[in-house]
């Protein structure tokens, strides 16, 4: 039994003049219409997730859908109205001051969605901070600076200040300093959404690089489907402060919940979503094969091939035969019907 | 380029000493030396100025005004003619306004003064300030009006306060109405905006007192020198306020204007004011309350008023008296305030709405014509009886004489240990300072902060006071001016932190620093003469708390203007709340916290006439006696030289501010 690092069970958070009293009358369970004649509005509202040691989970939604309140939740920058957030199976809202400073300080990292770089400190200064509030000695903490510097590819920027760099490069500072003190989680409200598309792009797969390489628990939060879809292992999807549903982005897609999550991921891409499992056709007695792909295989990864082939592909696991793929298939997951294998 | 020079942007030039570093300890290591070197040590002229240097500009300036006003021509008229009609002009207003709110509508003069019309009787009065209240801005400003009102009749000040409010009136509308055009000149011709911008900092900067003198010889003794020194000052907010307000108009409202064909008259008064009007009320509020600060101080000088009541009240030593007529002094001052930003906010809001408030007001204004009218008939009417008078002096005098009594010793220790620990060895230290070191030092800040053009002006500024040969009186200033402002941010700056971290302190401030801003300077003084006495103490108390507003405010909304985002990121990186002060919040509000500075030492320098009332050694008391004599050429040298140690440093610490601004990226 596999205990999550990061859980939340029925989480609120209420903002009005008599948001606490609303919870306390215990009105929490009803209507949404009895929020509005209460004048209380909800940023989110009996929210339960739990994140596994090791996954990168993204929280989704757009804006208003509470996702930032979520994380601040999360983080516990904020507290709750209502509900627990469990870190390490620990209540974060029993916790002394002195407690979350040294959790913050050694086991969660954040990147801020405009960088929240300080500004009176060099590149060098601002990823040294968290080392620095800590007390460790000046040569200890630059030298981990620099590595961290190092790993998100700025060396010789070192004495530059914030203002100085670009979008990019400054969220690379940031993205440094949240990993100096070597965290456990690592939470990224909205990273890139303030930079270029096409610097956007590219900072995804450095988190993605990072993410191969440290392996810590991503928190990752956007309003973009696409890179949800390009980094996560599981994604949250957020409306009105509500969940409406969890799972894997090839989840989302095949089987959506709700209305609400079919057309979010109608214009999905689905071929870098999809696997060759959920195409997949019963194969035919008697197989001739043109070749064969893996079950988990992202449709986009060997698409090209099978359309080349005149035969289908055989899709395996673990040496098995599960069933083929051939072009028709192929075509389906393009122009859009999944319903052949939904 | 030196090394200093090199941007910080260099890799791996961590903090080795570069040159630029070792400057500061380098003068102030310097200083300490010259200050501690024995006599004889330096050269006489470096220490005290040789009269053969002074400037003697003091009698050249008195000697022009005379001949100005004695044999000066325009041809057809002389220069005193001319001003003496600008004087009877400027008259017109001023009596109107007295006659109705104070003395009554008199013709005629001593015995055969025959008495036309009463004022406006009390009781209409505060019935008018209700609905004026009300109409402006709704219920709780009409209980604060007739409450306020009410005070200053029952107390017996009923007297000075009017003619006070007159004289503000009246110059708050000439000094709004001048300011509003003057503005506009400003931004529609560019060099009117070149030639009044250095004007008005000296007008901001120069105590009131050394620009009442040549009004005195231009305008004659009376309250109109009074009144145009008082509009001289209090308008160039309001001309700043107007360019910045006129600028700000959207381009799409000109374009508008434009394209409806409106000349360039109905461009200005038909599209341009009214969009602004709600920014330009905001100067309105200022004009007001630096008026009343002005009227004050000029009614000491014979004007009348409540400031003359607390003064003679002070010279006979009736502290009750004059903690009365001070408490309505400040009474007037709120009032004058909420309604002026009651003005402000209803601007903003538009009329909109307020038909029936409108209403109320011409209904009480056809109730005070018949009251007045009332009045006229039946005398007695017009003024507060003299047997519903209550007075609270003589219980004020009672607690003063107790606490003397009874806190004399801890009251003096406090101020000994001020005086021999701090106040004295600053001052020697000051006026053992040479000269020309102070001004060497002085051009270096300003080529560091500011480069070549900062230094000409801050290095011929010193010397202009060095050669007046008013360098002691210079150094005094500096001193208490000094000690008033480090206390005074040394208050202020932690309460301005508590204040940003937490919002009922941030309340408690804002009314605080809201009541202390509104009050004429003068007022500041009247308790602490009755604790303290006269002297150097009182006034650096009375410099303190008149200046410490600003150093709260400015370091309140510097800290709670740091975005979030930079506190949040403190708090996940683990920050203790020590630490998110001393390494998040102090650093970045720190330009913000330094314009505080620049604005409290405004403060306390304005301040210093005042305390030359008590005594003080300082070019306040320069000016003040200059006054006494009648020595124009003084009272302006002296100025000149307050308004340049102002300007001087203002310059320094704007230019301070911008570049720690720069430096940190805040833009």
């Amino acid at each position: 039994m596999s205990h999550p690092i990061l859980a939340c069970r029925d989480v609120c958070k209420l903002y009005g003049p008599r948001a606490e009293r609303f919870v306390r009358d215990g009105k929490l369970a009803a209507e949404p219409s009895a929020l509005a004649e209460a004048g209380v509005t909800a940023a989110t509202l009996n929210v339960s997730l739990e994140i596994e040691r090791g996954e990168t989970f993204v929280i989704m939604g757009l804006s208003g859908s509470g996702k930032s309140t979520l994380v601040r939740i999360l983080s516990g920058l904020t507290p709750p109205t209502a509900g627990v957030v469990l870190f390490e199976d620990r209540d974060l809202a029993s916790m002394s001051e002195h407690e979350l400073i040294q959790i913050r300080r050694h086991q969660m990292g954040m990147v801020f969605q405009h960088f929240a770089l300080l500004p009176h400190l060099t590149v060098l200064g601002n990823v040294a901070f968290p080392l620095e509030i800590q007390g460790r000695p000046r040569t200890e903490r630059e030298a981990r600076a620099r590595e961290m510097i190092t790993l998100v590819g700025l060396d010789g920027r070192e004495g530059r200040f914030p203002r100085e760099l670009s979008g990019g490069q400054q969220q690379r500072v940031g993205i440094a300093r949240s990993l100096a003190a070597g965290p456990d989680l690592w939470f990224l409200d909205e990273p890139f959404s303030a930079l270029d598309p096409l610097i956007r792009r590219e900072m995804q797969d450095e988190v993605l690089r990072l993410q191969g390489l440290l392996k810590k628990t991503i928190v990752f939060i956007t309003h973009d489907f696409d890179e949800a879809t390009r980094i996560a292992d599981r994604i949250v999807i957020m409306k009105d402060g509500r969940v409406e549903q969890v799972g894997s982005a090839e989840e989302l897609v095949l089987k959506p919940a709700t209305d609400y999550v079919r057309a979010f991921t109608r214009d999905a891409p689905r071929a870098k979503i999809l696997t060759a499992r959920a195409v997949l056709a019963p194969a035919p007695p008697g197989g001739d094969f043109a070749g064969e792909v893996a079950a988990t295989a992202r449709i986009a990864s060997f698409a090209r091939d099978v359309e080349r082939a005149t035969k289908p592909f055989a899709v395996t696991e673990g040496g098995k035969l599960l069933g083929v793929v051939d072009r028709l298939a192929m075509i389906d997951v393009l122009v859009g019907h999944a319903d052949r294998a939904a | 380029m030196s090394v200093a020079d090199a941007r910080p942007a260099a890799p791996a030039a961590m903090p080795k000493l570069a040159p630029g570093k070792l400057l500061w300890p380098l003068v102030a290591l310097v200083t300490v030396a010259l200050v501690m070197a024995p006599a004889g040590a330096l050269p006489a002229w470096a220490v005290k100025l040789p009269a053969a240097w002074q400037l003697g500009l003091a009698p050249q300036i008195s000697a022009f005004m005379k001949w100005l006003m004695e044999s000066a021509t325009f041809g057809l008229f002389s220069v005193r003619e001319f001003t003496r009609a600008i004087a009877w002009t400027l008259d017109l207003p001023l009596s109107a306004a007295k006659a109705v709110l104070s003395t009554g509508l008199v013709i005629g003069q001593g015995s055969d003064a025959v008495k036309l019309a009463p004022p406006i009787p009390w009781f209409a009065m505060v019935a008018l300030g209700i609905a004026a209240g009300y109409a402006v801005s709704g219920v709780r400003l009409a209980v604060l009006m007739g409450l306020g009102l009410l005070y200053l009749a029952v107390f017996g000040q009923w007297a000075g306060a009017m003619v006070t409010l007159a004289s503000v009136l009246v110059s708050s509308l000439l000094g709004a109405f001048g300011g509003l055009l003057l503005g506009l000149a400003c931004v529609r011709w560019r060099a009117v905006e070149r030639a009044v911008g250095p004007l008005l900092d000296l007008a901001q900067t120069m105590p009131v007192f050394a620009y009442l003198l040549p009004m005195l010889i231009l305008f004659g003794f009376g309250p109109v020198s009074a009144m145009v020194a008082t509009i001289i000052y209090a308008m160039p907010p309001m001309v700043r306020v107007t360019i910045l307000a006129i600028r700000a108009v959207p381009e799409d409202v000109r374009s508008l204007a434009v394209m409806t064909g409106c000349t360039r008259r109905q461009t200005t008064w038909k599209m341009l004011v009214p969009t602004a009007l709600p920014a330009l009320m905001v100067g309105v509020n200022q004009v007001i309350m630096l008026s009343l600060n002005v009227v004050i101080i000029a009614s000491m000088i014979g004007a009348g008023g409540l400031g003359f009541d607390v003064l003679t009240a002070l010279r006979r030593n009736d502290i009750g008296a004059g903690l009365e007529a001070g408490l309505a002094i400040t009474v007037l001052a709120i009032l004058l305030d909420r309604f002026a930003q009651g003005l402000a906010h209803g601007a903003e809001r538009g009329a909109a709405g307020r038909s029936g408030r409108r209403l109320a007001l011409w209904a009480a204004l056809a109730g005070v014509a018949a009251l007045w009218l009332a009045a006229a008939l039946w005398p007695s009417l017009a003024t507060y009886p003299e047997a519903w008078r209550l007075s609270t002096a003589p219980w004020w005098n009672e607690l003063v004489r107790w606490i003397n009594l009874t806190f004399y010793s801890q009251l003096e220790a406090v101020k000994v240990f001020f005086l021999l620990n701090i106040l004295v060895p600053v001052k020697r230290f000051m006026l053992a300072l040479p000269w020309p070191w102070v001004a060497a030092v002085v051009t270096l800040a300003g080529f560091r902060l500011g480069g070549l053009r900062l230094a000409a002006v801050t290095g011929l500024m010193t010397l202009f006071i060095a050669l007046s040969g008013l360098w002691p009186a210079a150094m005094v200033t500096v001193y208490l001016c000094g000690v008033g402002v480090a206390l005074a941010m040394l208050i202020g700056v932690p309460i301005g932190l508590l204040a940003a971290a937490n919002p009922t302190a941030r309340k408690i401030t804002d009314v605080a620093v809201d009541t202390l801003q509104t009050l004429p300077s003068f007022v500041y003084l009247i308790p602490f003469v009755m604790l303290f006495k006269v002297g150097d103490f009182t006034a650096l108390i009375a410099i303190v708390l008149y200046a410490v507003a600003p150093a709260i405010r400015y370091t309140a909304h510097g800290v709670s203007q740091i975005h979030p985002a930079l506190i949040e990121a403190g708090v996940m990186n683990g920050c203790t709340r020590l630490q998110s002060l001393l390494r998040i919040r102090l650093p970045l509000a720190t330009p913000e916290i330094l314009l505080g500075l620049n604005q409290t030492l405004m403060l306390a320098l304005s301040m210093l006439v005042i305390t030359a009332l008590v005594g003080t050694r300082d070019l306040g008391q320069e000016v003040y006696s200059a006054l006494a004599q009648a020595n124009v050429g003084k009272g302006l040298v002296a100025g000149l030289c307050v308004a340049f140690i102002g300007i001087i440093a203002d310059r320094l610490l704007s230019a301070a501010s911008g570049r720690l601004r720069q430096r940190l990226g805040l833009g």
